[in-house]
């Protein structure tokens, strides 16, 4: 039995990464084949760095990516706070059942709506072309916050509120106080929100689509590659991306259990 | 919960009226733009011409079916014996697991074209055995497929995180009680791993029911799903926004009675269950 449930676990991993492995054996084609492997060479990464069109479409990328979790972050966590204070019921049924519609809608249905709206504004103040950076950042914001608000509510929701009156009795400005206490016990929630939000942005293609016009992230650049043929330039810049992912996960996991095994000594 | 809190509510306020103009306006233009024409004259005949998209309709709901229920009959398993690991081998396992959700889903899809063609991984491996090639790209069987592995994930991280939840106890006590192994399963395990199971349905069947990618790539052009012919609408041109928007509001309002359908089972007695 166990033999066996290894097995299966191996076979689904196998079905997970098979495609992976086979872009990161592509990447390395002599021939601009992704079908006939010809030769071993270094040629698409090489070719890569003089790509601007690809490297263009990662800033663009990284650029929404980490403007866009920032300023989700910052609402998120504000509107977090300020939802815990609203006491009516039905105010917070309807600021929660607002929070979840990007959450549970599809991706395109939120996508073209956005860019109605973006184009419906744009016509009215009478721009040629409306969308842009500005319309994928708001767009990214909008999708991300749900996840930041989802995250920190329940840390905030085990926090004691009384630490919070303890402060101001010991003489901390309201302000003071949220800094200095609340936040502190919030954190770990913010920053997951935060990475969540990250990817979340890395990765967003139906969304950016419908709404990015002339800003091309690396998914839309993606996107109209596999429109024509791909060739293993394609392959190879996922590759990297496949590698700094993998190492950066790597490392969180080594720096997260280090924290815990600190964490778990100090207990003792 | 808490008494007295400590928020104010008056720093909501920039992400409620965040919400109102980019999540509740949106929806309420696409409404608009649905029940008008292109001069804004109120008509129902994009609704009305939706007709000729039932098969397209048809095909996507029963697809995303099919492959959520597979995606499920896969993952259910795989995140049943992770939990039987020891717990640094499931986190590496949940690390594996999460990784190729963080790569390009287009350029995952698409490498399953370099192994589905026709002079493909899989047909030139055949013809080595001398067995004739197998038409695997463009066919139904590819798209659903294409569905099962982008989102595959979203089914095992959610069954698992609930399964890991389990109290070991309550399995030794169905033994001690005499439970078989199926009765346990039955009557123990599944049921305390049913939120799970929602959550894992809905993440695979929202976003299956509304891709448009995967069956441009894998289905050849003889598939169109929903999301295909709102995409094509929408790159034909503005002119066309109104044809859009009445598919992305039925397309919306068929995810909205799936999810109901969801939450109703899952409220079922599962306050019964979990104690």
């Amino acid at each position: 039995m166990k033999i066996l449930s290894r097995l299966y676990i191996m076979l689904i991993l196998f079905f997970l990464y098979a495609p992976i492995l086979v872009m990161i054996f592509f990447s390395f084609n002599s021939s601009s084949s992704v079908w006939v492997f010809e030769g071993f060479s270094l040629d698409w990464y090489l070719g890569l760095i003089s790509d601007d069109v690809m490297l263009g479409a990662l800033k663009h990328t990284l650029i929404i990516a980490v403007l866009s979790s920032l300023i989700s972050t910052v609402l998120g966590t504000a509107a977090a706070v300020g939802i815990m204070a609203i006491r009516s019921k039905l105010a917070n049924r309807i600021i929660m059942g607002t929070t979840n519609i990007p959450m549970m809608n599809a991706d395109i249905v939120t996508g073209i709506s956005l860019m109605f709206l973006f184009v419906f504004i744009g016509k009215i103040i009478g721009l040629t072309e409306s969308l842009g950076f500005i319309t994928v950042l708001i767009a990214h914001i909008t999708f991300n916050l749900p996840y930041v608000i989802l995250s920190v509510l329940p840390k905030l929701k085990q926090t004691d509120a009384h630490l919070h009156e303890a402060a101001l009795d010991l003489g901390c400005t309201p302000v003071k106080a949220f800094f200095k206490v609340i936040l502190p016990s919030i954190s770990t929630g913010i920053v997951t929100g935060m990475i969540m939000a990250f990817t979340l942005s890395l990765d967003d293609f139906v969304i950016s689509y419908f709404t990015c016009g002339d800003y091309q992230t690396l998914p839309i650049i993606i996107y109209n590659m596999t429109k024509k043929s791909v060739t293993p330039d394609t392959y190879a810049l996922s590759t990297l991306i496949f590698i700094v992912i993998f190492v950066l996960l790597i490392l969180y996991n080594a720096l997260s259990s280090k924290a815990e095994s600190r964490a778990a000594k100090r207990r003792v | 919960m808490n008494k007295k809190s400590f928020g104010n509510k008056l720093i909501a306020c920039p992400y409620i009226v965040w919400s109102a103009i980019f999540i509740i306006v949106p929806l309420l233009i696409m409404f608009y733009f649905a029940l008008t024409d292109q001069n804004g004259v109120f008509t129902l005949a994009n609704l009305a011409s939706l007709g000729r998209f039932k098969k397209a309709f048809a095909i996507s709901i029963v697809y995303a079916i099919i492959a959520t229920f597979i995606t499920f009959l896969l993952a259910y398993p795989m995140a049943y014996f992770m939990t039987k690991l020891k717990i640094s081998s499931q986190k590496m396992i949940m690390m594996i697991v999460m990784l190729p959700m963080w790569m390009n889903f287009l350029i995952r899809t698409y490498s399953w074209i370099t192994i589905l063609a026709n002079t493909g991984i899989i047909n030139s491996f055949l013809g080595k055995l001398g067995l004739g090639p197998l038409k695997l790209i463009n066919t139904p069987g590819a798209v659903i497929l294409g569905m099962v592995y982008d989102f595959i994930p979203y089914m095992i991280l959610p069954i698992y995180s609930v399964m890991s939840k389990i109290d070991n106890s309550l399995l030794e006590a169905s033994d001690d009680l005499g439970a078989n192994a199926f009765n346990k399963f039955k009557r123990v395990i599944f049921p305390l791993s049913r939120p799970g199971v929602i959550s894992g349905i809905t993440m695979v069947f929202v976003p299956s029911v509304s891709t448009f990618y995967i069956s441009q790539k894998l289905g050849g052009n003889k598939t169109m799903l929903i999301g295909d012919a709102i995409e094509y609408f929408y790159n034909i041109g503005p002119d066309y926004y109104n044809i859009a928007s009445a598919i992305s509001l039925v397309l919306m309002v068929l995810i909205m009675i799936s999810l109901f359908i969801m939450n109703r089972f899952s409220d079922d007695d599962s306050g019964g269950v979990i104690i």
